[in-house]
């Protein structure tokens, strides 16, 4: 109250200060109509003026001042011309440009917005102007802090008369209220309140400057939503996709909770007891928005539903608890767009074509940052927005990248919906650079293999000279060619029992003819076999290395060649007797002893061959 | 059960080969359609030639598996292999040329096919652990994780020298804790490195994504690690079931999936990746090997406290070979680095240090490493010296030994006494003796993961690996060698661990996983290969044909082998028989005939168990699918009910812990019971009091204490510490049954423990612990009760608990001292705020007078005193 006490005091002040001061030119405000719409948290003063010109010389540009409490909060302001007729709020063409001016001879106090008009207003012309203001944090909770259970009220000052530089002939102002609540107004002459609307009837020749404070205290329990800090991150990839990152930092821009909150209080009644605190949130984002995340820094928030058509996408969220005045939050949504929505060419540029602000309803945002991530390779970078931002690059490293995606960079302090406006950023690209991740990829995992492959097949001993490589070599030799020693006599072995395989043969159908046959065969590998055999015994006598084993696989050999003869002995013996028609008893007294013979042999070089084998 | 099959079926098949009669010879094979019939008559002559043909028998499963699943992996790149031999040599054998390619592509193909299934049984072990992601959410599970994860934010933020010093002044207030010198770095240090690693390759994956799937991640590398240790005991076959069942074996998922970021979850590829290596030195005697070994059980002692289970295991191992006379140069070498290095190696993490060396639980290594060098030196000893001298020797050298054994006993002894606890900690004391912790230490015995488990906890966790053990543990008696008795030593010791605590459990997976492996693959094998043998097609007689054909197809072989070795070059050699191990042989194929031959079981009988073991292991697998899916997915903090009208999700935890964080000031202290205190230091930055490292057991009895005090002596303890909000977790209205009231009896025994005016009786009706109309004075009074209970009659009227099916006994109080800041949606948690003094001199009469009265020496020390 206090506050509001000194900003009454000075503006006095200013005003007598300025109303001595000298007329600001030849214009004249013939009608000035002012609606203040305080329905939400956002402030937004729509005044239409009707503005002669009453000296001699053409003007081109009109000055629109506000006082300093008003214009460190003036978030967005828009002129626009209107040429139809009657009412209706037909406003032509874009907005004109605007811009701050500091004029001669006016006091600090004041801030003042240049409006240029296309052409020059001439001597006794008149033209209407639209102008559009909206305010952020013009609202003061008061009192400051409230109970769960109490409602929230707000103070709002203003000036009754239009403050300008030029004389008003007709004022009339209107403010539109969220509730038929009012705590308390100021009341000046011919004031009316109807509903929620409260009229100041019309002020007639009002003096340039002057300043006539009006403050009304009101209900409003609209969601005060305030982004202190959000993160837009719009990266671009062109294999098809626009990737979407909105970093929240949140708060209840109300007036502050006292402390004390009670669940069962807000569940029992949660529109009394918790009126001012707001539980959701209803983001519009563009239509075919898929994959879209809610999340904060420990994890899915799980309250948010999602619906959509073809024209929009609406994402409702829920923090993870209702936000009473001056209770924060932070959350993260994400979503991906297809590129062909927002990304066109022209004249061998690219271009993306997005919009600025939040996708939030209603929420006014202290700190914008939009960072627009570009594919790595992009040159010719630029960026064109409807309004004033800081602008700067960065370079981000994702994926794989070498030398990082540059990133533009667009800051802006106090955003509101009307901020909704398309931005664009020209840039150059190359498609083929599209490729080089994937060829980086390939390349990466056929250049390990081919390091596989090379390490498999190098021998990477250190000294191919030392004593102990030496030995090494020969040793494994010596094993090389006791494993083909072994080879060869299961080979023979095999050979072997082919021969008693056709015995077999013999005895259940009597087929001389085909039995020896075998034995030729076998005979034959066999006599190539013993051929094979010497060579590598004559290697293994020569060996130092194979002594201890020189003996066993000798014996082996012994052994073998012994069994060999023993079989070919019975072999013969069969046979005969089958020429001979002899009974199967007589065979098998004949080979009875060479029979015993050869199974212990047979045992013995399948005990070598065991042994063999383990070294 | 395999074993006798395979002897029994010996005879018969040595008859065919013996000289028998033709007629007999001719009786057998006009049967062997049926060759059932056969068999079963000729087991009477069992006993007659079964001594001599039993070693070839044991010695089948150990190099049967080789020819059929050709070799491991290092293989698919042996040149030989992959180059085809020329065949072109042999003009005259090009018929047979076919059919030796066969046998080259049949043994590529089997590396090439085991190569797959390793990769698959990774990608197994990885994706099965995803339900918690695909169900939930990508994000950390329970407490521990959330310390972890943490630690590891703070290590990728700061580095690891930063990480080291790290003084935590978050937790633990007003003491802290010294995070770097009391935590196990290893799970920090290798999501830190993979992050690193990631990072330089510019992918941003978040600290917090890394550390999700750190750990199915290395359940993959586990089961390969199982893989190769089981490979190493009994060959490929047993291997690669070894690594399927580990890959989804609910013991270990349940510490393991997505999100579960605990030490655990890289512990048990450390554990298993030592025992590989272990048993790797112990069959090649390679130092490398050895060398290799400490490394990883460097990293072992890095991640987990369960390496004393390794550094006792290991030394149990070497001393049960050395008793039973298998010592050998090669056990040596694989135990002696390992003790030196490992416990060098050991002392250098920060939290272990000097216990290394100076704690009860490595005594058995060093005890063991004396023995081992004496058992050397005997042998040495023996190795050079005559019988007769080496028996004077031997009669000196014992007297003398076991004089200074004595001597050095009676000291260790002298020293372990000693010590306060005995030398052991308590953890460890709990293990020896169930009944220790909940006797004397209520904190250890107070965490649920510390009981003794029950009966349907091991079919939970190991499921049909409990039946199959004793089949794998018979079949590393057939035969045994150095590996297979270390897997009967670890599958005893863990089963008898697992039966301790609950959470010992992981310890036994492994093991069971390696044993039922081996039993099933041995299984398998004998049921297959009598199948094999006994098709209709490959009856006796085409049998021999086709032996006789594949001796035909070898020969050519060989002799390409042959040539083809005399003019390699040497390095080629060298290189091949670096892998000589791994590289399948030509066997001989009649000398495995044989042997296969003999173990052949009845053909119906083979189809009918393999279709049994089959089903046996499909039911595994769907009880490990439904164990990953529905029992161990949940992630703790968020929580999920099933009704009529669909899905509840109830995520209190988050809701209070992003409040707290957001709406109250960054060095407030938020006071709960421990079990809250990782989540709530991780989740909502704030500083506790007490958290889950349960160290400073005062502490937690300070807060215990003023949760069972009433609101003006609570008030004050809280108030002393400079609390400012108290959490507590409530599930009376939704039914959530681990709460604070359900766990309030631990903190008045934990706070009774220490500050004897708490006195557990106090809160027990008859012995009862109730919290409706009958409860006790005390308990209706309590700081918990109230903080619980504010203004929950309200709710419906009636005051019902539906965790404790009970209407509350006291329903309409205020609270004086605290006031309620926030309550979660489902009341799961409640936060309180601490009044703040109302007026300073009343105050101060009011605390001398409470003085005076009733409270303790210690509360009193603790207002008196009061640092902040």
């Amino acid at each position: 109250m206090l506050r509001f006490a000194l900003t009454l005091l000075l503006f006095t002040l200013a005003f007598g200060v300025l109303s001595s001061s000298p007329v600001f030119s030849d214009l004249i405000l013939a009608k000035v109509d002012r609606r203040i719409d305080l329905t939400s948290q956002i402030v937004r003063i729509t005044t239409s003026l009707k503005v002669e010109n009453a000296g001699s010389n053409p003007i081109s540009e009109i000055l629109l001042s506000f006082p300093e409490n008003q214009a460190k909060h003036l978030a967005y302001l828009t002129a626009t011309l209107n040429e139809g007729k009657g009412k209706g709020k037909a406003s032509s063409g874009a907005g004109l440009p605007t811009e701050v001016v500091i004029p001669k001879d006016v006091p600090d106090s004041l801030t003042f917005y240049s409006v240029s008009l296309h052409k020059g207003l001439g001597k006794g012309e008149s033209l209407l102007l639209d102008v559009l203001a909206v305010f952020t944090h013009a609202l003061e909770p008061f009192p400051e802090k409230i109970s769960q259970a109490d409602i929230q009220l707000l103070l709002f000052q203003d000036t009754a008369h239009f403050l300008s530089p030029y004389k008003v002939m007709v004022q009339s102002v209107a403010v539109k209220l969220p509730e038929a609540r009012v705590e308390s107004y100021t009341k000046l002459e011919g004031t009316k309140l109807s509903g929620s609307e409260l009229k100041y009837s019309p002020f007639h020749n009002i003096p340039p400057f002057s300043y006539l404070p009006i403050i009304i205290h009101f209900e409003n329990n609209q969601p005060f939503a305030v982004a202190e800090e959000l993160v837009r991150e719009i990266e671009i990839s062109h294999w098809g996709n626009v990737q979407v990152t909105e970093h929240y930092n949140l708060f209840h821009g109300g007036a502050k909770n006292k402390g004390e909150f009670s669940r069962l209080d807000y569940q029992a009644r949660p529109y009394v007891r918790g009126a001012s605190a707001f539980r959701r949130l209803v983001a519009r984002l563009p239509p075919r928005a898929h994959s879209v995340y809610y999340r904060d820094e420990i994890g899915n928030i799980s309250t948010s539903s999602l619906w959509g058509d073809s024209k929009k996408t609406e994402l409702e969220i829920e923090p993870r608890y209702p936000l009473f005045g001056g209770w924060r939050t932070a959350f993260t949504i994400g979503y991906g767009l297809p590129l062909r929505d927002f990304l066109f060419e022209s004249d061998g540029k690219r271009f993306l074509n997005f919009s600025f602000g939040s996708p939030i309803n209603e929420l006014v945002i202290d700190t914008l940052i939009v960072k627009v991530v570009l594919p790595e390779g992009s040159k010719d970078i630029s960026a064109s927005v409807p309004f004033p931002v800081k602008q700067w690059q960065e370079t981000k490293f994702s994926h794989l990248d070498l030398v990082g995606r540059p990133v533009v960079v667009l800051e802006k302090n106090n955003v509101v919906p009307e901020h909704n406006e398309h931005f664009q950023v020209y840039y150059k690209f190359n498609s083929l650079s599209m490729l080089r991740e994937p060829l980086m990829l390939i390349f990466g995992f056929f250049f390990l293999f081919v390091a596989c492959i090379v390490y498999m097949h190098a021998d990477l001993s250190i000294s191919k000279s030392s004593a102990s490589y030496l030995a090494k070599v020969q040793w494994e030799e010596v094993q090389a060619t006791v494993q083909q020693i072994h080879n060869i006599i299961s080979h023979c072995l095999t050979a072997h029992d082919k021969l008693e395989a056709s015995l077999r043969d013999l005895s259940r159908t009597g087929d001389v003819q085909a039995c020896k046959a075998t034995r030729k065969s076998v005979d034959s590998l066999l006599k190539g076999v013993s051929k094979d055999l010497k060579p590598l015994v004559t290697f293994l006598q020569s060996s130092p290395q194979a002594a201890h084993i020189l003996p066993k696989v000798e014996e082996l050999i012994a052994k073998e060649r012994d069994l060999q003869e023993r079989l070919m002995a019975k072999h013969t013996t069969v046979v005969d007797c089958y020429e001979k028609k002899l009974g199967g008893r007589e065979i098998e007294n004949r080979i009875a002893s060479n029979q015993q013979k050869i199974t212990s042999l047979r045992q013995e070089v399948d005990d070598l061959m065991e042994f063999i084998d383990e070294i | 059960m395999n074993q006798r099959g395979k002897i029994s079926s010996q005879t018969p098949q040595l008859q065919l080969h013996s000289p028998a009669p033709y007629h007999s010879l001719v009786f057998s094979i006009s049967k062997s359609h049926s060759q059932t019939r056969p068999l079963r008559f000729s087991q009477p002559p069992l006993t007659l030639s079964g001594s001599q043909t039993l070693p070839a028998a044991v010695a089948l499963p150990r190099l049967s598996p080789s020819p059929r699943l050709a070799s491991t992996l290092g293989f698919t790149l042996n040149p030989r292999v992959a180059s085809p031999p020329a065949p072109f040599s042999w003009p005259s054998m090009a018929a047979s040329d076919a059919p030796n390619g066969d046998v080259l592509i049949r043994n590529a193909f089997g590396s090439v096919l085991a190569f797959l299934i390793l990769l698959l049984i990774g990608v197994l072990a990885f994706s099965i652990r995803l339900f918690s992601v695909i169900k939930y959410e990508s994000v950390i599970h329970e407490f521990d994780p959330y310390f972890n994860y943490r630690v590891t934010q703070f290590l990728t933020k700061n580095g690891i020298y930063d990480f080291w010093n790290w003084f935590d002044d978050r937790t633990w207030y007003p003491l802290g804790r010294v995070i770097g010198g009391t935590v196990y770095p290893g799970l920090t240090l290798t999501a830190g490195t993979l992050y690193w690693f990631l990072h330089s390759l510019n992918i941003p994956l978040s600290v917090e994504t890394v550390c999700v799937f750190t750990a199915p991640i290395f359940s993959a590398f586990a089961s390969w690690a199982t893989f190769l240790l089981t490979k190493e005991v009994k060959g490929v076959g047993a291997g690669l079931t070894a690594a399927a069942l580990l890959a989804m074996v609910p013991s270990y998922i349940s510490r393991s999936v997505a999100g579960s970021y605990d030490n655990e979850a890289v512990a048990i590829f450390a554990l298993i990746f030592t025992f590989y290596l272990y048993i790797k030195t112990l069959n090649t005697g390679s130092l490398f090997y050895a060398t290799l070994n400490s490394l990883s059980y460097f990293y072992m002692v890095c991640s987990w406290g369960g390496y004393t289970f390794i550094i006792n295991l290991i030394p149990m191992h070497v001393l049960l070979c050395i008793v039973t006379g298998r010592y050998s140069s090669r056990l040596y070498i694989a135990y002696a680095p390992l003790v030196v290095l490992g416990t060098l190696l050991a002392a250098l993490v920060p939290v272990v240090g000097f216990n290394a060396v100076m704690t009860s639980e490595h005594f058995a290594s060093f005890l063991v490493f004396i023995i081992i060098h004496v058992v050397a030196l005997v042998y040495y000893i023996k190795g050079i010296l005559s019988p007769k001298m080496f028996k004077v020797a031997l009669a000196l050298v014992v007297s003398i030994g076991l004089a200074v054994c004595c001597a050095m006993v009676a000291v260790i002894i002298a020293l372990v006494a000693s010590s306060p606890t005995k030398g052991w900690s308590g953890r460890s004391l709990s293990l020896l003796d169930p009944t220790y912790a909940s006797k004397y230490i209520p904190i250890i015995a107070s965490v649920s993961e510390h009981q003794p488990p029950t009966w349907p906890s091991y079919f939970m966790d190991i499921n049909v690996l409990a039946f199959l053990i004793p089949a794998g543990i018979i079949a590393c008696f057939s035969p045994l060698s150095d590996a297979s008795l270390f897997a009967v030593l670890y599958i005893v010791l863990s089963v008898y661990f697992s039966g301790v605590m609950v959470r010992l459990m992981l310890v036994l997976a492994p093991a069971a996983c390696i044993l039922s492996g081996i039993a099933l693959s041995q299984a398998f094998d004998v049921f297959t290969r009598s199948i094999k043998f006994q098709l209709p097609s490959l009856s006796d007689h085409s049998h021999i044909d086709a032996r006789d054909a594949s001796s035909e197809n070898i020969v050519p072989d060989d002799t390409i082998k042959t040539d083809k070795s005399e003019d390699t070059p040497k390095e080629r050699m060298t290189k091949r028989s670096k892998k000589k191990e791994k590289e399948p042989v030509e066997k001989p194929p009649t000398k495995f005939q044989i042997k296969k031959r003999l173990s052949v079981l009845p053909f119906e009988a083979s189809i009918i168990a393999v279709i049994l073991l089959v089903l046996l292991v499909a039911f595994y697998v769907v009880h490990c699918v439904w164990a990953a899916a529905e029992a161990y997915s949940a992630p703790s903090i968020v929580l999920t009910s099933h009704s009529n009208d669909g899905l509840h999700v109830f995520d209190d935890f988050r809701e209070a812990y992003a409040w707290l964080s957001h709406n109250t000031d960054v060095d407030d202290k938020v006071a709960s019971w421990w079990d809250y205190g990782y989540q709530t230091t991780a989740m909502a930055n704030r500083t506790v009091i007490v958290d889950n490292n349960t160290w400073n057991n005062t502490h937690i009895a300070t807060v215990g204490t003023a949760m069972s005090s009433p609101e003006k002596a609570a008030w004050e303890i809280f108030h002393s510490l400079d609390v400012k909000y108290v959490l507590v977790v409530f599930g009376g209205l939704v039914g959530y049954p681990s709460d604070d009231i359900n766990k309030f009896l631990w903190m008045v025994r934990i706070g009774g423990g220490v500050f004897p005016h708490i006195k557990e009786p106090d809160y027990l009706r008859d012995g009862q612990y109730r919290i409706d109309s009958m409860a006790t004075p005390t308990m209706l009074n309590c700081l918990m009760y109230k903080l619980s209970y504010y203004r929950f009659v309200e709710t419906d009227g009636k005051a019902f608990d539906r965790v404790r099916r009970t209407e509350i006994g006291k329903k309409y109080f205020k609270l004086t001292h605290f006031e309620e800041v926030f309550t979660t949606h489902h009341w799961m948690v409640r936060i309180y705020k601490l009044k703040p003094p109302k007026n300073r001199i009343r105050g101060k009469n009011k605390k001398s007078k409470s003085k005076t009265s009733s409270t303790t020496t210690s509360k009193r020390k603790g207002t008196r005193r009061n640092p902040f």
